[in-house]
């Protein structure tokens, strides 16, 4: 376990010296600022679009974060040369995986706590209370969702050539997923065999990021959810990432790395 | 050198030439009424896809989120219970009652349709699936997306009506409703359907019946204009141009305008027994 957390380390240091989250965060600060500043007749009441813009400045900022970070650490380790002091060490393949993704999802953690932070703060400015609950589940499930991401975004970089082609199927299987995901079966059953059956598959297959995406409730005041639906999506989270990183694990062990 | 002065004089002169040119080319934009915005500039007609979209936004909020995706498009007409409060709410004077809470539509909560399995039923737990509508207020949270709609599309008539019916006649917010529908106005002069809100707050909110009646004239000039020689004009509007200026007059004790209009109504009216049943009514009251 502590070579596992040894190898995380280094990679929440990288992104603390890295300017992409800083560059992000102030560009969301600015934009949701200049957002506040509208005026729509005169009402100073109006926050529910505020916390609209914010949060999907959020969102793309969060995966932002998390498939870059993810997409380059073992391609620039390899191009570095310095995967083979690290595997010289008293290292298994597995254990630089799954500190890899220790790493950046705690690092992408970090990251959307601050991010949160903000969005509290300028959401209980406007609507004047302070729903603390609602935005733990929020930021919870949010962070779970970067999870799965960034363990699908690890598997590609050791199954894919270029980090580049990684972070653009990455971010396109992901919007895909949030998008049109939880509709897969609908489209399915408008269509011939053997489409309906193939799209059906997929739907049962993918993981359905569409869980972990509360903006709607926290927007529009719904209430909380309740803690045993978010335990379940937790562990269905969890499940889901774990199979990507053993998928990881597994393209990694047979590697060549020169 | 001098052929160098003789260039920087060319493209002085150029330039002259095409800010004139531009000048011109503005100015004639604004006067046909056309959006001279970033936003017109930068999408074109394009944008006019996107207010659409702000439009259906604002309709979304009014259910708290609860809204059907573009794979449920059917639904999503259904659903649109923001424009049709809005323009049940405006026809009540049609009727030539005041009772504009009266209307059909009840605010009511329905539980999620069925789910095919189980991923779309636990899904519903983190999404907004119970069918409610904004009150007490919170109907402001749609106006932005109202007024980026009109932004985006200033000949988004329905965008117009239905702000100024909910500011007006939920928030309260008269002076911003009139201005929006003046604004509405000076890009669309000619819409007998902004006229026709525009009387509508001039009777109800600002007690001013004879500017209304000015109004609901100008209303029936431009729909007689627009509307009527289309293959299939909206007599639901010239129902509520008839029913408000039958109300104004009527309340200034004009009862054989009143009885004019009505018989204007009948013509138009699907319903022309239940108006000839008032005509007769409002003629008795008058013999006597």
């Amino acid at each position: 376990m502590n070579k596992i957390l040894a190898v995380s380390g280094v990679v929440i240091r990288e992104l603390y010296r890295r300017k992409d989250f800083y560059v992000l965060f102030i560009l969301t600060v600015l934009i949701t600022l200049l957002a506040g500043s509208a005026n729509f007749f005169n009402d100073h009441s109006i926050v529910r679009y505020l916390k609209e813009i914010c949060l999907m400045l959020i969102w793309i900022s969060a995966l932002v974060v998390a498939i870059t970070t993810a997409a380059r650490q073992i391609p620039f380790e390899r191009e570095n040369r310095t995967i083979f002091p690290l595997l010289a060490k008293p290292i298994s393949r597995w254990q630089v995986i799954t500190g890899k993704f220790l790493g950046c999802w705690l690092a992408s953690g970090a990251a959307l706590l601050v991010f949160y932070i903000f969005f509290a703060i300028v959401s209980g400015t406007r609507e004047h209370s302070f729903p603390i609950g609602n935005y733990f589940q929020a930021f919870w499930m949010h962070w779970q969702m970067l999870g799965i991401v960034i363990a699908l975004t690890l598997l590609g970089s050791v199954a894919l050539t270029t980090p580049a082609a990684n972070v653009t199927i990455v971010f396109i299987v992901t919007l895909g997923i949030l998008f049109v995901g939880p509709y897969l079966h609908k489209v399915a059953i408008r269509m011939t065999e053997p489409s309906a059956s193939l799209l059906t598959g997929i739907y049962f297959a993918i993981p359905h990021l569409e869980f972990f995406d509360l903006r709607g409730l926290i927007i529009h005041d719904w209430p909380m959810v309740a803690w045993l639906d978010i335990g379940a999506a937790t562990l269905y989270g969890w499940v889901y990432s774990a199979f990507f990183i053993i998928a990881a694990c597994l393209v990694f062990r047979r590697k060549a790395l020169n | 050198m001098l052929r160098q002065r003789l260039i920087l004089i060319l493209l002085f002169v150029g330039c002259f030439s095409l800010a004139i040119w531009l000048d011109a080319k503005q100015s004639e934009r604004d006067q046909a009424g056309k959006s001279s915005s970033f936003l017109a500039l930068a999408f074109g007609d394009g944008r006019k896809l996107f207010a659409n979209s702000t439009f259906a936004k604002a309709d979304a909020y009014f259910h708290r989120g609860n809204y059907p995706s573009i794979f449920e498009i059917n639904a999503r007409r259904e659903e649109n219970h923001m424009s049709g409060e809005a323009a049940q709410g405006e026809a009540g004077h049609a009727e030539g009652d005041h009772e504009h809470e009266g209307h059909e539509h009840e605010e009511h909560e329905e539980g999620p349709p069925p789910s095919l399995d189980w991923i779309e039923a636990f899904g519903k737990h983190f999404r907004a699936s119970v069918h409610v509508h904004l009150e007490k207020g919170e109907e402001r949270e749609m106006l932005p997306w109202l007024q980026l709609s009109v932004e985006l599309d200033p000949q988004s008539i329905e965008a117009y009506t239905v702000a100024a019916y909910w500011l007006s006649e939920r928030l309260g917010k008269v002076d911003e409703a009139e201005q929006f529908l003046r604004q509405g106005l000076r890009a669309n002069p000619k819409n007998p359907d902004i006229l026709n809100e525009l009387a509508s707050l001039y009777l109800k909110h600002r007690h001013d019946p004879d500017r209304a009646r000015n109004l609901w004239k100008l209303a029936l000039r431009r729909w007689n204009e627009v509307e009527k020689p289309k293959e299939k004009p909206n007599d639901f509007l010239l129902d509520q141009i008839l029913g408000g200026l039958f109300q104004v007059e009527l309340q200034q004790g004009h009862t054989n305008q009143a009885i004019e209009y009505l018989e204007q109504m009948k013509a138009a009216s699907p319903k022309p027994d239940q108006i000839q049943k008032k005509i007769d009514e409002l003629k008795s009251t008058q013999g006597r």
